[in-house]
């Protein structure tokens, strides 16, 4: 017979729950746009910090306590570990209390969540980025793994675009790779009120002119707002892309991120299980895509 | 599947011994219908009845359950109250527990949720047979016979009950009650047969489940929807009392005079108007016809692709819960009618 505290730590509940967060100090908040903060977190428990591992494209449920928990893609690269970065829009109850906290106060962190990007069937052939607005926040993540790893991939191409030079996420690391010869980084503002861009001024789908694109050996991840997947997807069907070679990433409510709660199914399949990266085909033939 | 019998006068006698597994949970009358409850008599316990308000999900997954509770300065800690308290459900129809089935699936795979399954373990299940009404349709979803997901299962054929039984713990519970229990003989076999004969013919429902998938696939465009999202109040009322919808929405809280609280989960339903609303103020399935659209595509058309088979069990529940009379079975039928009439 076991002893009761005996009994307490062989409790699945204790031992092996899924829906337990682990606390992570704010090691750093960068004021990157305004509304838009990278918050930086470490695991109080250096067990966890140097075990974390994620694939480009995962997600992690972060909490607040006492507020509540939300779905929070990784903006980090798990080639660069021990730290979680996380770029959050102040849009709802728990980012406004989030918001609130200081460097040094403690949230909860469990995951990685979701399917993150097919790395091993994107390695060896091109890679497309194309991102507006806050879709540069799952997409960094995937920029510098590639970055990291530059001898699995052949040609990198970045295409980002921000309403103004000051709206644009991650803006000195961008720009400081557009001088990089591995890559193709292309950043361009929709306006430039101040007159101080050097890059591109022009719609995010103009930048398919200085791009140059091999679509039968390519994947295009693609992530931004209704807009940007209203002109970038058309614009890389019109290239020839493959369906299954454009890569969604897609935003849902989420309660659990293990597939239980039941909020983030669209037609037969959860977000937070076959997602968040969808390919085009899939979201063609799933009711409510997009 | 060991089978026994048990003379009806003797039933007592086992309640009373089976009362040493676990506290005794049964269906009681509460004006005039039928919910689950701890018996505080056995004599309580109503055996033939139609149906209960809420299944027995209830007790697998709470309306409202504590999961974590949060302290500063020590996180967040697991919640265990009542994960151990051992239960005996006495009285569950085979749709029921089938449905228990399909939440098992649920709440298993790559994350087993700990909770789920910690009760699940810790409450034993008697089922008992029962006699269709006019709004049962177990028998078309194929869930009017389960041979696992209980620990004994009672059918009644006369003067005796037949016993499956389906665990190590059902069997613990035939040898403590002793000698009561008989062996099954052949005329047992032919009083099942009958019993199940005469059970299958008093059906009055009867939905063709097969082709569901395909109708699905061709009806998500058809008027229907619309139809039916003019009518639905979205009260929710069908999911509550679906014993296979899971869905559930969690809160934080903040307990008064301090900085600690808790991370609590409760019941949610698809048709509520934010259940697919993100913070951005984006929401998926914003008009009330997509909503109900999407129930029925979940349960009829999208377990089929995940499990193999429709979530539905054809307890019935929603029938009789729904305010403005919102009927499963009469949506399949026109749907199929739909078909039909595109196949001419």
């Amino acid at each position: 017979m076991l002893l009761a505290d005996e009994v307490a730590t062989h409790h699945p509940v204790l031992s092996d729950n899924p829906y337990q967060p682990h606390m992570a100090r704010i090691v750093r908040i960068y004021k990157m746009v305004e509304n838009n903060h990278l918050f930086t977190l470490r695991f109080l428990e250096d067990r966890l910090a140097h075990s974390f591992r994620h694939l480009p494209g995962q997600f992690i449920m972060l909490s607040v306590p006492g507020v509540g928990e939300m779905p929070i893609s990784i903006s980090s690269s798990p080639s660069r570990p021990e730290v979680l970065e996380l770029c959050v829009r102040r849009v709802g109850r728990v980012t406004n209390a989030l918001y609130r906290l200081k460097t040094n106060d403690v949230v909860g962190v469990r995951g990685p969540y979701g399917n993150g990007y097919p790395m091993q069937e994107i390695m060896g052939n091109d890679i497309l980025l194309a991102a507006g607005g806050l879709g540069m926040a799952p997409l960094r993540s995937l920029l510098w793994y590639a970055l990291d790893h530059r001898d699995r991939f052949n040609n990198i191409t970045l295409m980002y675009g921000a309403k103004r030079p000051e709206d644009m996420l991650f803006r000195e690391e961008l720009t400081a790779l557009v001088d990089r010869t591995d890559i193709n980084c292309l950043l361009t503002v929709d306006a430039d009120p101040g007159g101080t861009w050097k890059n591109h001024v022009g719609l995010l789908p103009t930048l398919f002119d200085h791009a140059k694109i091999d679509p039968l050996h390519s994947y295009a991840a693609v992530c931004g707002p209704p807009v940007v997947y209203k002109f970038i997807l058309q614009r890389l069907l019109d290239l020839g892309f493959p369906k299954n070679h454009i890569l969604m990433s897609l935003e849902r409510r989420m309660k659990c991120g293990v597939g239980k709660c039941g909020h983030c199914s669209i037609g037969y399949k959860y977000t937070c299980l076959q997602g968040p990266i969808f390919t085009y085909w899939d979201a063609i033939n799933l009711p409510e895509m997009i | 599947m060991k089978i026994l019998k048990l003379p009806k006068e003797k039933l007592d006698l086992f309640a009373s011994v089976v009362q040493q597994f676990g506290e005794l949970h049964a269906p009681v009358e509460q004006d005039g219908k039928f919910v689950f409850r701890r018996l505080t008599r056995w004599s309580d316990a109503r055996l033939e009845y139609d149906r209960t308000l809420l299944p027995p999900k209830k007790y697998f997954l709470p309306p409202r359950e504590t999961m974590f509770r949060y302290r500063p300065g020590e996180g967040f800690l697991p919640n265990t109250e009542g994960l151990d308290q051992r239960l005996i459900l006495f009285g569950v129809h085979a749709c029921d527990v089938y449905a228990l089935n399909i939440l098992d699936r649920v709440f298993a795979g790559k994350f087993p949720d700990p909770y789920y399954q910690a009760r699940r373990k810790n409450i034993g299940i008697i089922g008992i047979d029962c006699t269709p009404d006019k709004h049962c349709f177990c028998r078309s979803m194929r869930a009017d016979f389960v041979d696992h997901g209980f620990d004994l299962f009672f059918y009644d054929t006369g003067d005796y009950y037949q016993v499956l039984v389906g665990t190590a713990l059902g069997d613990d519970m035939v040898l403590a009650t002793g000698s009561v229990f008989e062996p099954e003989e052949a005329a047992d076999i032919d009083d099942y047969k009958r019993r199940s004969w005469n059970k299958r013919r008093s059906f009055q429902l009867d939905v063709e489940i097969r082709d569901l998938p395909e109708i699905f696939e061709m009806e998500y465009q058809s008027e229907i929807w619309d139809d039916l999202g003019g009518r639905c109040l979205s009260c929710g009322s069908c999911s509550m009392v679906c014993p296979t919808c899971y869905c559930y929405d969690v809160v934080d809280d903040v307990e008064l005079g301090s900085r600690g609280g808790n991370r609590t989960r409760a019941w949610d339903s698809c048709l509520f108007a934010n259940h697919a609303l993100v913070a951005s103020g984006e929401n998926f399935r914003g008009p009330r016809a997509s909503r109900i659209k999407f129930r029925f595509y979940h349960k009829q058309r999208g377990f089929v692709a995940e499990y193999g088979r429709p979530s539905c069990v054809g307890c019935g529940r929603c029938i009789t819960a729904c305010p403005v009379s919102i009927d499963v079975v009469q949506v399949i039928d026109r749907l199929r009618r739909v078909q039909d009439v595109a196949s001419r």
